[in-house]
């Protein structure tokens, strides 16, 4: 990441938190404010950073998923069914530490997998179709939101709805944890902690293994892997559904650990701005989790601001996380390439 | 032997073949489609059968019912050409939304409030056509803002748009709870007063059950226009070679700056038009919360017409029968009418993948493929 990027991001994220403590200073200590907005920017960018991960798996490859948003929201959904209908199967309705664990997990289970078809449908039709990507992905996105409505209403508005077995624990990672006050930053729930994991383990994979090597060369150039005896329809075939993997785990954060309950077009833009943050990052692990933070931090400021005192109408601090976006995708501070042949279908010829 | 030139009965049959041919799909695409639903609601229990003739029912079972699928399909109608007309110049607009947003918020204040700042009533002959036109500018900036950005930084239109959506939804969000929220103490809602009378679309029929309005015909005339321009119009050609090539473009001395700024301003006017002719033509106010998803609609209603504005017309009254029968069929079955919005994406997902289609029924494929877009660079 070029070091004006780099700039960019510590100074508008110092802003934000800046902000906050300015805005929030007559109520709280202002060390208090400043370990609750990195506290909340952590929680928030977690399904931010998952989705531009899946997307640098995706891209990497040569693929173009703009459907992030859609695997998120069906994610969310189905792991979110699949949570309370495991309960209701173990407990009978009845919240019980050893029941919750086990549909939580099944939750979580579910959602990864549900990701991973979302997938394979997106490789199905990009890489075997040969399908416009963005189209693809739209598809994808519109039948998320219509699958999901459907479903939400058919199986809830009707009858009993059955208790869902809460969310996942908040973890204290152990000596960090105890700090007083700071400490609170180094209490996280597992799909954050998760989040934090996945981009020091893509960003090794990509970089330093076979697999990654691979995966990037097939990106940039697939005929020349083709030549060298690659298969490149498989290499992005398990490229885009290890990126449909992650965006299964985006999704299971916002109906497992963050709400116990699903709404409707919840995942609200957060799959759009995981890809701005992915771009803007440079289509790398940790630039992408860097981007990722700068939104988490706006998106922070808007869920604190009421708790702070703010004056400003919160519909303007919601529009924050979105201009950021816009004006990261400027390339003001520089633009990024994408990998050389992301988003063109290839074409094995003379076979 | 040269070929003695074609008989006009010759003509016609060529004529009407292509016609066929090019429905071919589309019509497939959206018979699939509901047997591909049909299987959905019968695996989560409903009646198809049923539910398919309460959705007939609904759109074509009576007038009244006819009326409503007009009125559902002229927003539509622009909406789609909307986006077609972005497809036509190599972008892609998931912005119809937020364009919609500004347009319907501009041509609401124009219509209630512009009176009280003006200190004088205005004539319907002047107020209707200023709440029109301040809509459509209002999408046409709305859509010109990430053109712009397209042209000049080049910064992927579809983030771009579907950034602007969310900002247009808050803003009216703000604006509806706020500064033009209907004060009368009797709402409860986030929506503006009524518009004046001058600034109404008058009805078709004098009948007040049946609420289709002259908007539907402005929207016959608007896809018209659009189908003049692109293919009769030096702007029109302009849009389309950019949207095809622009490096041919380039070397043929046209401005791709210009031509993407023009794409996405002019897709954002018909965009805000559509949010215009709900509020001047059928709600007479604009209230938060009324579009549900007419950007995504407009997508599918664009590429099931295969950006031609003719079929456009056609997809966004098909798209619009669906819509508004879809509430008989949730009165007659309890099916949600959100499977309208699955049976879309499928639509969509056959038209998009026509191979699918085409393998199922033994088509021939195309001599030459649809270009729509490319992707980041």
């Amino acid at each position: 990441m070029s070091w004006p990027r780099f700039g960019f991001i510590i100074l508008t994220v110092g802003a934000i938190i800046g902000a906050a403590v300015v805005i929030g200073q007559a109520q709280l200590p202002w060390l208090l404010i400043i370990t609750t907005m990195i506290r909340t920017t952590l929680q928030v960018a977690t399904p931010l950073t998952l989705g531009a991960l899946s997307g640098v798996w995706c891209e990497r490859a040569g693929v173009v998923n703009i459907a992030i948003e859609g695997m998120m929201l069906l994610a969310a959904f189905f792991g979110f069914i699949a949570a309370i209908y495991t309960n209701q199967a173990i407990t009978g309705g009845v919240l019980t530490p050893t029941g919750s664990a086990i549909s939580l997990a099944v939750g979580v289970t579910a959602a990864v997998l549900t990701g991973g078809l979302a997938g394979l449908f997106h490789a199905f039709l990009s890489v075997t179709q040969r399908v416009n990507q963005i189209i693809s992905g739209t598809v994808i996105n519109i039948l998320a939101i219509g699958l999901t409505g459907y479903l939400n209403r058919q199986l809830f508005f009707q009858g009993q709805v059955p208790h869902a077995p809460g969310v996942l624990p908040t973890l204290h990672i152990p000596v960090l944890a105890d700090i007083p006050t700071v400490g609170k930053i180094f209490e996280q729930q597992p799909i954050a902690i998760s989040a934090i994991l996945l981009v020091v383990i893509t960003h090794f994979v990509l970089f330093y293994t076979p697999w990654g090597l691979r995966t990037r060369a097939v990106g940039e150039h697939p005929r020349a892997v083709d030549t060298v005896g690659i298969n490149v329809y498989k290499m992005r075939y398990a490229n885009v559904i290890i990126g449909g993997l992650i965006a299964g785990l985006a999704g299971a954060y916002f109906t497992i650990e963050s709400v116990p309950s699903f709404e409707p077009l919840m995942t609200n833009g957060r799959g759009f701005i995981s890809l701005a943050a992915m771009i803007f990052g440079g289509w790398s692990p940790f630039g992408a989790w860097a981007a990722s933070l700068v939104f988490g931090s706006a998106q922070a400021l808007q869920i604190n601001a009421q708790g702070f005192g703010l004056p400003v109408p919160s519909q303007f601090v919601g529009m924050l996380p979105y201009i950021l976006t816009m004006l990261a995708l400027t390339g003001i501070v520089g633009k990024t390439l994408p990998p050389v042949a992301d988003g063109v279908p290839y074409e094995k010829t003379g076979d | 032997m040269p070929e003695p030139s074609p008989t006009l009965s010759r003509r016609i049959l060529g004529a009407a073949r292509s016609a066929l041919n090019a429905l071919a799909v589309p019509a497939l695409a959206v018979f699939t489609a509901l047997v591909v639903g049909a299987i959905i609601m019968k695996v989560v229990g409903g009646d198809p059968l049923l539910a398919y003739l309460g959705l007939w029912q609904g759109a074509f079972g009576s007038v009244k019912a006819l009326s409503e699928t007009c009125v559902w399909a002229s927003p539509y109608i622009f909406a789609g050409l909307a986006v077609a007309l972005a497809f036509k110049g190599g972008l892609f607009n998931i912005g119809a939304e937020g364009q919609l947003q500004v347009g319907a918020v501009t041509a609401a204040w124009i219509g209630y409030a512009l009176p009280d700042v003006l200190h004088t009533s205005l004539p319907a002959v002047i107020h209707l056509p200023l709440a029109i036109l301040g809509g459509s500018l209002a999408g046409a900036i709305w859509g010109g803002i990430p053109g712009w950005l397209k042209a000049r930084t080049g910064a992927h239109e579809v983030i771009n748009t579907i950034m602007m959506n969310y900002i247009a939804v808050l803003m009216a969000g703000y604006l509806l709870n706020g500064p033009m929220r209907n004060p009368d103490p009797l709402n409860l809602s986030a929506r503006t007063p009524s518009i004046a009378l001058s600034a109404r679309v008058p009805r078709i029929f004098a009948n007040p059950d049946l609420r289709v309005h002259w908007g539907v015909v402005l929207a016959l005339v608007i896809a018209v226009a659009i189908w003049w321009l692109l293919y009769k119009t030096t702007i029109g050609f302009e849009i389309r070679t950019v949207g095809t090539n622009p490096d041919a473009a380039k070397y043929a001395g046209i401005s791709v700056t210009r031509a993407i700024v023009l794409s996405m301003a002019l897709s954002g006017l018909l965009a805000g038009l559509a949010g215009t002719i709900e509020v001047v033509g059928l709600n007479y106010r604009h209230e938060l919360g009324f579009s549900t998803g007419y950007g995504f609609d407009a997508i599918t209603v664009a590429l099931l017409g295969k950006t031609n504005p003719f079929g456009v017309v056609l997809a966004a009254f098909l798209l619009g029968a669906m819509r508004n029968g879809a509430t008989r069929m949730q009165f007659l079955t309890q099916v949600p009418t959100d499977i309208v919005s699955v049976i879309q994406a499928l639509i969509l997902l056959f038209v998009a993948a026509d191979a699918i289609v085409r393998f199922i029924f033994r088509l021939r494929a195309p001599k030459e493929k649809m270009v729509l877009t490319r992707g980041w660079s």
